[in-house]
Formats: C-alpha cells, structure tokens, sequence
C-alpha cells in the first residue's frame, strides 16, 4: 500500500535518508577528528613505552623533561631502550615571506628510532644530513608548497633539496613521508633530535617524551609501574596514552557535544519527517486497514503489515544514506576532512534507523489497533 | 421448502457514548434471516443500519441481546476466533468499493484467500475464475483506476465471493452506480450469490433495487418497525 503512495513513501525514505545520512556522516567526521589527535602516537608504532611529565594530559600537552630522565628511564631494569623525542611547534617561513606553524619531531640522531612510517622520496637515513629534514606529504603539496611557477598556476611543492627557514636557521629538505594527519592539520617536519632542540627557542629542558621498548619477557605493566616508581614521571603504553589524549579532547573541548547535537537532531528531523509521513499514510488508509479487518486480517496481522512497510522504508533509506556517507568517504580521501567510517558505525546508524523506523510505526500501529470497526461501512 | 435460519438477532441493543452524551443506536432488534435470502435493510441516515450489519459481521459488540450467525455468536469469541469465523463466513461489499488502490483487480480479489493462509499462486487461479464469472476475465491485470464504477464493484462482488462465503453483507452496493450498473450488479448478485444458496443482507437507500430483496426490513431509530415480503410486481405484504 505504501509504496503505492508515492509522495508519502518518498517523504518517509528522505526522512530515514536524512537520518541514516546525517547520523552516520557526523560520526565519521566526529570519530575521523577524535582518531586525529592521536595519530602521532599511532604513527610512533615501535614505541612501547610513553614517558613523559605527570601533568601531561594529550599528545600535544608536551612538558619538557630535563634530558638526564633519559638516563634515568634507561637505568630502569627491564628497558630494552629508551630514546629521547622533541615534539614542538616552530614556525617555517616560507618563500613568499609567510610563515607557517609547523610540527616538528625530532627523533634519536644514533638511531633515528621514530622516523617517518612511510618514505615517499629519499630516506629516513638522509637524516644525518647536514641541516636535513623530511616533510609529510601533505604539508609539502600545501602548505609549505612555493609559490606557483606562472601567475595563477599551482603552487610547486616542496621537493627535495628545497630550502625552508624554521625559526630563522637553516633546514634542507632531504625526504618527503607520508604521515596520519595532525588534529590541527599543521605540516609535520622530521628532524634528528639534536637538530630540532637548535631550531627551537632555547628552553632549559628540551625532551619532550622518552619513548621505551621493554626486554621482552617482561610485562608491560609491570615495566610501566617500574618506570613510573623509580623515575616519578608518567608512563604509559600506546593505547593508554591513545586514551589519554581521547579522554583529554572528550571532556575539555566541545566537540562530541556539538556533533552529538548534529547526531540528535538527524534522528529527530529523521523521526519527526518519517513519524509524520507513516501516520499520514496510515489515516489516509484506515478504511483498508478496516476493510483487511473486516475480511478476517488479525490485528497481529495489521501490525506485521505496517512493520513490513516500516522495514522497507528503512532499508531504503539506510542504504541510500550510508552509501551516499560512504561516497564522502571516498571523496573526501584526499582532502583536510577528517572521516572515518569504522564498521561499528553502519551498525549504530542501522540500530538509529531500526528505532526512527519503529517510532514511526508505533505511532500508527496504536491508530490500527484502536480502528473503529465501522468505518468499513462509511463511504 | 422450509430453510434454516442464517443470522438470528434476538433483542440486539448498542449504545455509544461520547462524553456525557449517550446515542442509543439500536433498541432492541430483532430480526432472522434465512439461508439463500436476499434482505435489503432500508431506513433513514442514521437509523442504525450500519450499527447493525456490523454487528451481524462481527467487527462491533451488542451490549445486550444476542447475535448468531450460523451458530456463532460473535460477543463469545476471541478477537483471533472471530477473525477466522468473519473472514471464512463472511464476504463484504462496501459503498465505495473499498478496493485497494496499489493492488490489481485479480490481487484485490486474493486478499481474503490470503489472508485465510492460502498460497497466493492458489489464490491467483481462484481470483481469475471468479473474475471471469463477473466478466472481468480480461481485466485481471487492471488496477481500480483503471476501470469503471460498475468493474470496480464487480472486482468487489467478485473479493466477496472468491472464498466462498455462506453470508455476503453489502453496504449500500449500488448508491455510487448508475440506474443500469446498478441493476447489472444485483443481476450479479442474483446470479452468482443466490443460486449458491448465500444469505445476502444489503443495506440501502435505493428503491431501484427493492425489487430484487426477498424481503424488505425498514428500520428507524434504532428499531426494525416493518418487514415486508417482496414479489415480482412489488406487492408488499406486512409482516411485522
């Protein structure tokens, strides 16, 4: 019967479309932001181990360490190694006289331990040449990009042997990475470690984190509350460090509550169109509904019948709005958005849908059960 | 020939409330109607027509009284029980056909089949012959737009028949028809329901069809007050 209304079945799919669409594409950016602020640490893969001052609460929070710590945390019984790590924002300036905040890393000079996870150009190794840096390949494409070759053509990225100014010394760009994207979006430069704390403003402590692996055949815990008692800094391994930062941006900035309303008000617009559209449908049809009743349909039966219909219309319009959510998720691959449709996502929309589509119902199941049995007989 | 009765009212009442406002719509009626007769039910708007064919169909409970329809009394019935003795006793044919509009004509004549848990390819051959019976054979495959007043209630009379009702109740089935439709459709009843020994209750306002009742029940505020027998040359003769 339904979809033989078509302006009615047509409002009840865009209102499960808006829904499953605005529900399931405001949590992938929301989730895409939330996996940005710890990126870093994921890309840090082969770190074990994060020690860093007690009162850092995220990734960027960095509270420099006086350098012997290092010593300290490599004394502890159970360190495989311990390398030192710079994470700061210095400023590059560019060609055309800008400047531009950029992440800077550096990473142990002996070992180069925390390099780039993957090389594009050059070699974690280039390194160790004179006044040396790798770019990530995002920065270099943009922001760090030189001004374009012919009047309103493309800027020319960054490539290697180009020259960058950060905080007015010197660094040669001598390999392009690719790295996750940063929650701030800011272009990440590797660097060794001892170049970085050069390019930085001179600070009395300049060790941002010491990143550990443990000997193996002995438990991370155990090594973690070994550092934490002998050091009296913070330790924590990556995930907890992951959930740190997560904890960190979930409660001290605004951002789950607005894309939390975003989600609300999807489901409600979504309950709101579909309710109003499946009960219109219903009224419009009681003298079926009455006339199905009357040649012996069950109310159970009715009931199956609408929930059938519900059923279809919310497939519909999960489809349609999941995939047009995961179309932006291929779109926007390359660019500055943040999304990421994990498969746990579909399956929330899907339960959202299941419950925008059951209110619809509900609302005209309670019609059909209390049908006044005589309006069969009314003209 | 002495027949059985089909439906048997005994001091049937129902009353509905609407706030402080109580309407007595049926005032104790009583009424039988035999196997293979054709009563038309008149009276004005109001009367309590509409109340009483529906509770002889069972979808509305008397208050008091008693109600049977072949041996059932619908009041001592479940809501399940008497869905399935309504849907399997009971055919309808409603003043504006009440055919489902997204449905074609031989699918609107399935329902009740399917509904009674008959497969629908089953159902699909007794609809086309039942269709065919009331010269529909070539639109089985038309939707209710697509065809005339008069199809249309044939498609309905046909959705009424298809399961082989004992009892056929028709609300007011030739008001929306022309003269000649109209008589068409009670030729089709005639001819199809009766000469299968079906009980027929109509319900209407049209004195162009009285000719074609066994009986003629007239009903006023609430109340059966005359029953006349009909013959060919509209004789009437008071019963009550």
């Amino acid at each position: 019967m339904l979809v033989g209304d078509r302006g009615k079945y047509i409002a009840m799919v865009a209102g499960v479309f808006f829904s499953a669409l605005v529900i399931t594409q405001q949590s992938s950016i929301f989730i895409g932001l939330m996996t940005r602020t710890f990126s870093f640490i994921n890309d840090m893969r082969i770190a074990q181990i994060w020690v860093m001052d007690p009162g850092v609460q995220f990734i960027d929070d960095a509270k420099p360490l006086q350098s012997t710590f290092l010593l300290r945390v490599r004394s502890v019984q159970g360190v495989e190694w311990a390398m030192p790590l710079y994470k700061g924002i210095l400023k590059a300036r560019l060609a055309n006289g800008r400047f531009q905040s950029c992440n800077v890393i550096g990473i142990d000079d002996a070992t180069l331990t925390g390099g780039p996870p993957i090389m594009v150009h050059g070699s974690v190794a280039d390194l160790r040449r004179a006044d040396g840096v790798i770019v990530d390949e995002v920065g270099a494409r943009g922001k760090l990009a030189g001004p374009a070759k012919v009047p309103g053509g493309p800027r020319t990225p960054l490539q290697i042997g180009d020259v960058l100014e950060l905080n007015d010394n010197r660094a040669v760009v001598v390999g392009i990475a690719r790295a996750s994207r940063t929650f701030q979006s800011q272009p990440v430069i590797y660097t060794t470690f001892s170049r970085a704390t050069t390019f930085a403003p001179r600070e009395r402590r300049q060790l941002s984190f010491i990143l550990v692996s443990g000997k193996s055949g002995v438990e991370e815990q155990v090594l973690i509350d070994r550092i934490k008692r002998q050091t009296g800094l913070a330790a924590y391994s990556s995930e907890e460090f992951k959930d740190l930062t997560l904890d960190y941006f979930m409660k001290n900035t605004g951002i789950p509550i607005n894309f939390g309303i975003a989600v609300f008000l999807g489901f409600i617009v979504g309950a709101a169109i579909c309710g109003q559209s499946f009960y219109s449908f219903t009224a419009d049809n009681m003298k079926y509904f009455g006339t199905l009743r009357a040649m012996g349909a069950t109310p159970g039966l009715l009931v199956k019948m609408l929930l059938l219909q519900a059923l279809i219309v919310g497939l519909v319009g999960y489809g349609l709005g999941v995939g047009l959510a995961s179309c932006t998720r291929y779109i926007a691959s390359n660019s500055e958005l943040a999304f990421r449709l994990p498969w746990q996502l579909p399956v929330f929309t899907a339960v959202a849908v299941t419950l925008v589509c059951t209110i619809a119902a509900l609302l005209s199941i309670r019609k059909v059960l209390t049908l006044e049995p005589a309006i069969v007989f009314r003209g | 020939m002495i027949k059985e009765p089909a439906i048997i009212c005994e001091n049937v009442t129902k009353s509905f409330r609407q706030g402080d406002i109580v309407t007595r719509a049926l005032r104790g009626v009583n009424l039988t109607v035999n196997q293979g007769e054709l009563l038309m039910l008149v009276g004005p708007s109001g009367c309590g027509k509409t109340t009483l064919i529906s509770i002889i169909a069972g979808i509305l409970d008397n208050d008091s009284g008693r109600c049977l329809v072949n041996g059932y009394d619908f009041s001592k019935l479940s809501e399940r029980e008497r869905s399935a003795v309504r849907g399997r006793t009971i055919g309808f044919v409603f003043q504006s056909f009440n055919l489902i509009p997204t449905l074609t004509a031989a699918e609107n004549v399935c329902i009740p089949l399917l509904i009674a848990g008959n497969e629908r390819k089953l159902a699909l051959e007794k609809a086309y012959a039942i269709l065919d019976r009331v010269g529909l054979g070539s639109k089985l495959a038309s939707f209710p737009r697509e065809l005339s007043g008069g199809q249309q209630q044939r498609v309905a009379i046909a959705r009424s028949l298809v399961h082989n009702p004992e009892i056929l109740v028709c609300d007011e089935p030739t008001s929306a028809l022309d003269e000649v439709t109209g008589h068409k459709i009670m030729e089709i009843f005639k001819e199809i329901a009766m000469s299968e020994q079906r009980t027929l209750i109509v319900v209407t306002h049209d004195d162009r069809i009285y000719e074609f009742g066994d009986r003629l029940a007239h009903m006023n505020d609430g109340e059966i007050t005359k029953i006349e027998t009909m013959s060919q040359d509209y004789i009437r003769e008071p019963q009550v």
